[in-house]
């Protein structure tokens, strides 16, 4: 693990949220918890917009493709955190994955509008920093960091 | 333009939020795929699609919409409707297709102004 040049700054909000995979009926409940939050901390809308899509999609992700997992958000006066561990069969192609439009996704996951292999580049798109590392027949983990900005988003 | 006035207009069948129809609509947004929605629609717009079940409840309240416009007079699933209501998205179904139903509103917001 590197180190962490913010882990002076004083963290505040953290919380480690977990998702269940298969269960679409749940999925989305943590984005919006995040969301709540964030909202209630007063960060701006453009934050709040960016972090929860990140959310939306890592846990549309676990929901659709992992046994189970969790997300964990950090928030500090600089950025948000947001970590999406898995535990599941992994990517085994992290190339072919980060494709825009390449899906491994069920007809069922399909047909409701999911797996259109847009998730990890919207994901990759809306952070500042994305790292995405997998291991075949474990679990995915994504790390993304959302930059915030003291004169534009508030806090 | 509220949603009250698009309501009116397509003679959209209101199908939750019946008590939120004073929302402001900034713009429309039309698709499918979930993920595209997530990405490039607005706060604001009125989000027309086909699917109808209950994961387009937690898109359009994350993304702030002023409501869902189902089309082809698709009818939401139940557990669907349930979400809105706790949620707070207003369902409203045109029997019209997708194409017609954005073409209308588009015109609307366009011509009266958002």
């Amino acid at each position: 693990m590197t180190k962490n040049v913010f882990a002076h700054e004083t963290t505040l909000y953290e919380n480690k949220f977990p998702v269940e995979g298969g269960n679409f009926d749940k999925a989305g409940q943590v984005s919006s918890q995040i969301k709540a939050i964030l909202k209630r901390m007063k960060l701006s809308s453009e934050i709040i917009r960016r972090v929860a899509l990140v959310s939306y999609e890592s846990e549309i992700n676990i929901v659709s493709y992992a046994r189970k997992g969790h997300i964990h958000i950090q928030v500090k006066p600089d950025y948000v955190l947001i970590e999406a561990i898995d535990e599941g069969d992994g990517i085994p192609d992290l190339e072919l994955a980060m494709q825009q439009g390449w899906s491994t996704a069920s007809q069922r996951i399909r047909e409701m509008g999911f797996g259109a292999g847009m998730g990890l580049c919207n994901i990759k798109n809306f952070s500042d920093f994305f790292r995405i590392s997998s291991d075949v027949g474990k679990g995915t983990q994504l790390k993304m960091v959302i930059k915030i900005d003291k004169i534009f988003d508030g806090i | 333009m509220d949603l009250a006035a698009i309501v009116k207009a397509l003679g959209l069948k209101v199908r939750s939020g019946a008590d939120l129809l004073d929302r402001k609509v900034t713009g429309g947004f039309t698709g499918d795929l979930l993920s595209d929605v997530m990405a490039h629609s607005s706060e604001g717009n009125l989000w027309i699609t086909r699917q109808v079940h209950q994961n387009i409840i937690a898109v359009a309240s994350l993304k702030d919409h002023a409501g869902i416009v189902l089309v082809q007079g698709n009818e939401p699933a139940a557990d669907t409707l349930e979400k809105a209501v706790k949620e707070k998205v207003p369902i409203l179904v045109s029997d019209l297709s997708g194409f017609e139903t954005a073409g209308k509103i588009y015109a609307i917001l366009k011509v009266r102004g958002v």
